[in-house]
Parts: C-alpha cells; sequence; structure tokens
C-alpha cells in the first residue's frame, strides 16, 4: 500500500496533541484534545466515505489512540519521553533495586498473599489504595526527575520501581477478583 | 464492499436523498429493527403491529413445501417438532460442543463442525450463522417494506462481552442476510446513546444489560457528546434462559419427576418462562403442566423461592460489574446513574441487586427491550452520512477481553490488553527457539488468563521462508490491528534480514468472502440473470455514493489541491460517471478503483487539515457540515 502524507508519521506524540514535551501534563487538556481530534479521524465519521477515506480515518483513529494511551499513562508517558530522549532505562538487564524498596515490596506481596488465602476482600481493597498512593509518590518523583533535575538515570530507576509495583497492583487485581468469584 | 443490497433493477437512488439505514438488535430471545424517521428512532412492527420478532425459527419438513417459519409462527410450533425448532441460536454462535451449558437438556441434533457446532434439521445441516441469517432477513424485508426503498446499511448489535469468534459469526450472519453492515454495536453501547441523547445524560454512568443469554456491564464517560466506554466485562453465558432453567430444575425435582422426553422438557421451559414473568409482578406463580408422560405438575413458585434458587445467577452478574469498576479505576460511588436493559432487569431480585450494589435506585425509564434497537438505529443513521445539526456526537468503544500470542511452554504473552480503545494497533516481537529454524508456528488467543489451554484459540497460522539463523537472532513482528467492528487482523513478518515472509491471517472461524458469496447465490432460487443485474445495480449504487462523497470533498477542500491533481480527480469523476450507466460492472470497479486511488492524497490532505483545525481549536461544525 502507497503511504501518504499523514502528520502523525512525522510526529511524536505529544507534537500530535500540540503538547510541550515535559512530564507534568494536563490531564484535563489531554482528554479534550483527544476527544477533539478523534471527533475528526473516527472511522464512524467517514464510514459513508469511500475506502481511501475509511483506510485513513483508521490509522489516524489507531494513532490517536496509542498518543493518548502512552501519555495518559504516567509510566509509559515517563518511559516514552525517556525513549524520546535516547535514554535506555535498561528494564530488561538492570534489575538492581534499593534494599528498602525490596524489603516494601516483599512485605506488601505477603499481605497480599495472606489476604487472598484468608479471602478478605476488604483488606485487599487497603492494599489496592495503599498501592496507589505509594505509586503517586513515585510519579511526583519521576516529574522531578524528568522535568526539573533532567536526571535520566535517577528517571530510569523510579520507572523500574514503577514497573515492579504495577505488576504487584494487577496482582491485586486477580486477587480481588479470585476473592470475590 | 457490500456484498448484496436489494432493490428493484432500474429503480433508481436519486442523489442527496435520505439514505435508508436500519438499527438490528439481534438478541437470544428477541429480535427487533429500528430506523431513524424524522429525526426520531422507531422500531418498526410487523403487518399486526408486533415490534418484537422472536428469535426462533422453524425448519418446517421438506415434503410440506420445506417452509422456513421464523417468530411468532416458529414459536407457536415449537413444542410440536422441537428438534427442527431453533431457539435461543445466538447462545451457539462461534461456539463448539464444549461451550454449550445445558446441552444435554437441548431437543437439537448438534454436531461438531469448522468453528461452531451445526445443528441437523430436516432441512439439512444447518450453522448457526444460518439460522441468525433467517432472523436477520425477515428484519431486513421488514425494513424494507417499512421504508420503501433500498437499505444502504445497518448497524447490527452485539453483546460487548462477545469474543471475536462471536462477532465475526454475527457479522458473516448479517452479510448472509444481505445486509450492508456499517458497524457491529456493542448492545450496552447502543443503550448509552438511546439514554444519553434522550436524557442529555453528562458523567459516568454504567449500563446493566441483562438479556436473554447474554450478561454485559460497560462503564461509560459521557460528556459533551462524547461516548466513551472505560471498561466493560460480562459472562457471554448469562441470561434470562438459565433463570428459567433454575425454574426447570427446580419443577423436576419438587414434582420428582422422571427423566423428560425433548417435547416435555420444551413444555416445562415455556412453562418456567411464563412463571418467571409472572413473578414480575406478582407474588406467588402457580404452575400447572400435563405432560406427554401422563405426570402432572401443580406447584406454586413464590418470588422467595425463586430468589433463593437463582441467587448465584444474581451474584454472577455482580463479579464482572466489581471487576469492570475497578478496570476503569472508580467506585461504585462514582457513577451517576445505572441503566437497566434487556428484559431480564424486569426480575425483582435483579432491581434490588443492583440498587443495593450502587446505592440507588436504577434508571427504568426506557424499554428494555427496544432500546438498544433505538440506539443501533441513531448509529446506522449518523454512520450512512444522514447527520443533522447537533448530531455530532462520537463513540469510543473498547476490546473486552485481552488479545495475545502463544509463547514457549504454552503461555500467553498479551498484546493487547483488555479494555483498549479500539480502533488500536500493536506489534510484539518474537524470536526462534532453535538453530537454523525457518518456519514458526502462531496462535492468537483472546482471554484473560495465563494459559493458552484458558484462552479461546482465534486463530492457528504458520510463517514460513524465516532465513536460517541461530537460534534467538530472528526478529518476527506480530502486528495485532483491531478494527472499530472489534474484530481482528494478524500480520506477522521476519525483519532482520529484510526478507520479507509476510502473511496476513484473519480468524479462521469466519466465512471467507467465496464463501458467503456461494451461500447466497444457493439462498436465492432465481435466475442467474438476476444475480448478475443484482451485483451490477449495488455496484451502481456503490459508485453513485463514492462520487457524492468525492464531490462534497472537492466542494469544502479543493484548495488542498494543485490544478493537475484537480484535474486528475476530475477526469477520474468523469470516467466514472461515463461507465456507471452501462452494464459493464468490471469497467465499474476499475474506474471506482482509479478514483479511489486518483483521491487517496487529497484524502490524507483534508485529514491533515482536519486534524490541525481541532487543535487551533476551532469547531466542530465548520467541516461537518
Amino acid at each position: 500500500m502507497t503511504s501518504f502524507d499523514l502528520n502523525f508519521a512525522r510526529q511524536d506524540h505529544f507534537q500530535l496533541f500540540g503538547l510541550p514535551r515535559t512530564y507534568a501534563l494536563d490531564g484535563d487538556a489531554l482528554e479534550r484534545l483527544y476527544r477533539d481530534v478523534q471527533a475528526r479521524v473516527h472511522p464512524d465519521k467517514h464510514a459513508h466515505r469511500g475506502d481511501a477515506d475509511r483506510r485513513i480515518a483508521m490509522q489516524w483513529a489507531t494513532q490517536v489512540n496509542e498518543a493518548y494511551r502512552t501519555l495518559r499513562d504516567p509510566l509509559l508517558r515517563a518511559r516514552y519521553l525517556l525513549h524520546l530522549g535516547g535514554h535506555d532505562p535498561k528494564i530488561e538487564t538492570n534489575t538492581a533495586m534499593p534494599a528498602e524498596f525490596l524489603m516494601r515490596q516483599m512485605e506488601l506481596r505477603e499481605t497480599v498473599a495472606e489476604a487472598r488465602a484468608a479471602g478478605d476482600a476488604a483488606r485487599l481493597d487497603d492494599l489496592h489504595r495503599q498501592m496507589r498512593k505509594e505509586m503517586a509518590a513515585q510519579h511526583e518523583e519521576l516529574r522531578r526527575a524528568l522535568d526539573e533535575a533532567h536526571d535520566y538515570a535517577r528517571a530510569g530507576e523510579v520507572v523500574r520501581q514503577l514497573m515492579f509495583q504495577e505488576k504487584l497492583h494487577s496482582e491485586i487485581d486477580d486477587a480481588l477478583a479470585a476473592v470475590e468469584a | 464492499m457490500a456484498l448484496l443490497q436489494i432493490s428493484e433493477p432500474g429503480e433508481s437512488t436519486a442523489p442527496h436523498e435520505h439514505r435508508l439505514a436500519i438499527g438490528i438488535d439481534l438478541g437470544t430471545t428477541n429480535s427487533l429493527v429500528a430506523t431513524v424517521k424524522s429525526g426520531m428512532a422507531a422500531a418498526l412492527a410487523d403487518e399486526l403491529g408486533r415490534p418484537l420478532l422472536p428469535s426462533v425459527v422453524h425448519y418446517g419438513p421438506p415434503e410440506h413445501g420445506g417452509h422456513v417459519e421464523v417468530g411468532y409462527e416458529a414459536q407457536a410450533g415449537q413444542s410440536v417438532d422441537p428438534r427442527n425448532t431453533i431457539v435461543s441460536v445466538k447462545r451457539f454462535m462461534g461456539r463448539g460442543l464444549k461451550d454449550i451449558a445445558h446441552i444435554e437438556t437441548m431437543p437439537y441434533d448438534f454436531e461438531e463442525g469448522a468453528g461452531m457446532v451445526r445443528l441437523r434439521t430436516s432441512q439439512g445441516v444447518k450453522s448457526p450463522v444460518e439460522v441468525s441469517a433467517d432472523i436477520l432477513r425477515v428484519l431486513r424485508l421488514r425494513g424494507e417494506a417499512a421504508l420503501g426503498g433500498q437499505i444502504t446499511g445497518a448497524v447490527i448489535t452485539v453483546p460487548a462481552y462477545f469474543d471475536d469468534a462471536q462477532r465475526q459469526a454475527t457479522k458473516d450472519a448479517a452479510r448472509l442476510a444481505g445486509l450492508n453492515v456499517l458497524r457491529l454495536l456493542n448492545e450496552p453501547t447502543a443503550a448509552a446513546i438511546a439514554y444519553g441523547l434522550d436524557n442529555g445524560a453528562e458523567g459516568i454512568y454504567a449500563v446493566y444489560d441483562l438479556g436473554g443469554g447474554t450478561f454485559d456491564i460497560s462503564i461509560l464517560k459521557l460528556a459533551k457528546g462524547v461516548f466513551q466506554v472505560l471498561a466493560t466485562g460480562g459472562d457471554s453465558a448469562l441470561g434470562g434462559d438459565d433463570f428459567d432453567h433454575r425454574i426447570f430444575c427446580w419443577i423436576i425435582e419438587e414434582a420428582k419427576l422422571k427423566p423428560v422426553s425433548p417435547h416435555d422438557g420444551r413444555l416445562l421451559l415455556t412453562h418456567a418462562r411464563e412463571a418467571k414473568e409472572y413473578l414480575t409482578y406478582h407474588g406467588v406463580a402457580p404452575i400447572t403442566v400435563r405432560l406427554g408422560s401422563g405426570e402432572y405438575v401443580d406447584l406454586k413458585l413464590t418470588t422467595e423461592i425463586f430468589a433463593g434458587i437463582t441467587r448465584t445467577l444474581v451474584q454472577k452478574t455482580l463479579q464482572p460489574t466489581r471487576k469492570a469498576l475497578r478496570d476503569a479505576g472508580l467506585g461504585p460511588e462514582e457513577v451517576k446513574g445505572v441503566v437497566m436493559v434487556g428484559g431480564a432487569t424486569r426480575m425483582p431480585q435483579i432491581q434490588q441487586a443492583v440498587a443495593g450494589f450502587f446505592g440507588q435506585a436504577p434508571l427504568n425509564n426506557l424499554d428494555p427491550d427496544k432500546v438498544v434497537a433505538l440506539g443501533a438505529a441513531t448509529q446506522a443513521n449518523l454512520l450512512a452520512g444522514n447527520r443533522a445539526a447537533g448530531d455530532d456526537w462520537l463513540l469510543l468503544d473498547v476490546i473486552p477481553l485481552s488479545l495475545g500470542m502463544e509463547t514457549m511452554g504454552g503461555l500467553v504473552e498479551k498484546v493487547i490488553p483488555r479494555n483498549s480503545t479500539i480502533p488500536i494497533a500493536r506489534a510484539q516481537e518474537f524470536t526462534t527457539f532453535k538453530d537454523g529454524q525457518t518456519a514458526m508456528a502462531l496462535q492468537v488467543v483472546q482471554g484473560e488468563r495465563e494459559l493458552v489451554s484458558d484462552c479461546r484459540s482465534l486463530a492457528r497460522f504458520e510463517l514460513r521462508g524465516i532465513p536460517p539463523m541461530v537460534a534467538g537472532a530472528a526478529r518476527i513482528r506480530v502486528t495485532f490491528q483491531v478494527d472499530a467492528d472489534g474484530l481482528l487482523s494478524v500480520t506477522a513478518r521476519e525483519q532482520t534480514t529484510g526478507h520479507e515472509a509476510r502473511i496476513e491471517v484473519k480468524p479462521s472461524y469466519g466465512l471467507t468472502d467465496d464463501e458467503i458469496a456461494a451461500m447466497l447465490k444457493d439462498s436465492y432460487s432465481h435466475a442467474s440473470e438476476d444475480a448478475f443485474r443484482r451485483a451490477l445495480r449495488e455496484a451502481q449504487v456503490e459508485a453513485q455514493r463514492l462520487i457524492e462523497a468525492v464531490q462534497s470533498a472537492l466542494r469544502e477542500d479543493a484548495q488542498l489541491l494543485s490544478q493537475l491533481e484537480r484535474a486528475h480527480i476530475d477526469a477520474c469523476l468523469a470516467k466514472l460517471q461515463a461507465v456507471m450507466i452501462g452494464d459493464d460492472r468490471r469497467a465499474i470497479d476499475e474506474a471506482m478503483d482509479a478514483l479511489g486511488k486518483g483521491t487517496a492524497e487529497f484524502a490524507a490532505r483534508r485529514m491533515n487539515n482536519s486534524v490541525q483545525k481541532a487543535l487551533s481549536g476551532r469547531k466542530v461544525e465548520e467541516l461537518d457540515r
């Protein structure tokens, strides 16, 4: 298939929405822009047109969804910023974490396992909230490292930790689903 | 492209006319067709004024002319000829024998078939797709009769929790019924459209949709004309039918009946359903039945007993509800309203459970039987291009189940997570396991579990021609694309050497265009001359549609083209206009193709331009006049 001059092919996700390339981001503005752009490019808006229009609409809508998904999520946004800046957070190879962080994760993991075994949905709910709080603190640290200190090594470290935390967070989800079943 | 649109040969469709579009709710128990007339969505009734069409198909004996009865007349005969009277066929769509619950109590003669079960009937072996197509055909004819013309296209609703196999089967059935499918639309989303547009609703809403055979829960955010689905969940094998079945089991136990015949089974199920419906407005339902075996049933089912024997079913709906809320990152208290959809939500124990869970009375101000069809009709009207001022709403929906690939050891690598907004494309790289490996078997699965054996296999295919390399050196890029109907296509490609071993698959249970065309040909007993004229007519309609679209684009954005480019497009337009009045189908197709190619770059520029306008904050209305 011939490729056409579609703007998004030349733009990063921030440029696509006309937003500054920073970690700090106005979530409401992003959502508004996402809706405005999607309202123009979505395949539903072009369903009555020819094949070429419909194909281009699908490509655009797919790209806009991908850009929105990436920018909206704090961890994905941080990884994307590191990627744009050419900084590899070495997710696969660098598994070193501060002892204190690891201790905390093990403690949480044990508590989750206990609550799951006991079928304690309320306790799991609490842990879920607790995790979210701890992750929010990490997001703030990412903002400091990326936007203020431009300390990409530190940002990479927080990204690696957050991936760990997100995994545990989704395990609590699974435990809740299992307990409620 | 539309496979078949039927109108009398020679009948003309004037340009810029209101395009006829319908919305169809293909339900487990009942189906409906609706359309938008003078700005209002309304269900279309049959000649006796009945809007519902029971989703029942009876294949009459060939010796009596081999009639196919659909709806009330088929329902009337269901206890006489249960084996050939198919009810709740939706439960079989895209499903194998092992997937179907309570199969032992069903009176049908099943056999396993490619992709899904088949039913042996007096008129031969039928796939659930064909049975569904028989229902859809009646609705299409009803639509054509009511609207007095050829239907441009239809939106068909599916349960949000339908997987790829079930969606593909539904789309195939619609095509087989001669419908041009504009979009598959999720049932709760259709209800949200009907509710949201009617009430000017803004905020977070939940749609609790318990139909005859499926349960969906969707969490949506409604804001400024955008219906954004945040999360969806459900159970595609849980519905009002299961409540009937609980009553059926209760009757057998209470009346101490011996194993019942298919005929008595159907009779008891009918009485179970009647008792269920009676209990919506009464405290006690009497059940008295004289069975063919001579046994006599005389029982009283109270609301309390009914609630007791169905408690686990009610709980089974709250579990996905919790999960969907969690996926949306919301608590029940953040939901502004709960829209109730589906006839089964009339049951008092459902109303109470939902009210208890969300801490508020659910919204029952819509007809739960019709709301899905009305939403579908509204969407169909918009997609067909009949946009009136103020009609500028947009729908953003999600996929209900994660999509992934099998990796070593039978594990699943998720490629697209559930609740991703569609359309979506995602690529993942895989590599070889052995030195010199030149082929790779790929399996695409759908589901949330980590083991392949616990997920549904959508497709298996082989990528061949990988250049021999050491293990782990090849890079196979597998791309998943899910379109706006929620349907998947997969592309795989080896890319280290630049050698392209590329394969594109649609999941294997879907019918190919050729198979559909062959089935269509079989189903029409007309002479081939008619088939030829129909195909020609269809191409002409398509050509006219394309010409109008290009002309309207030129009126709006001609300044984006150089004189040379404009001249080329004008030439393509003139060529198509010249050939479309003739009867050379191939020439029309070729001219359409040329016009499509000639306007692709123009379309790309228009889209870039449109996005720039959105970003610079201009009003949407400017472009979509």
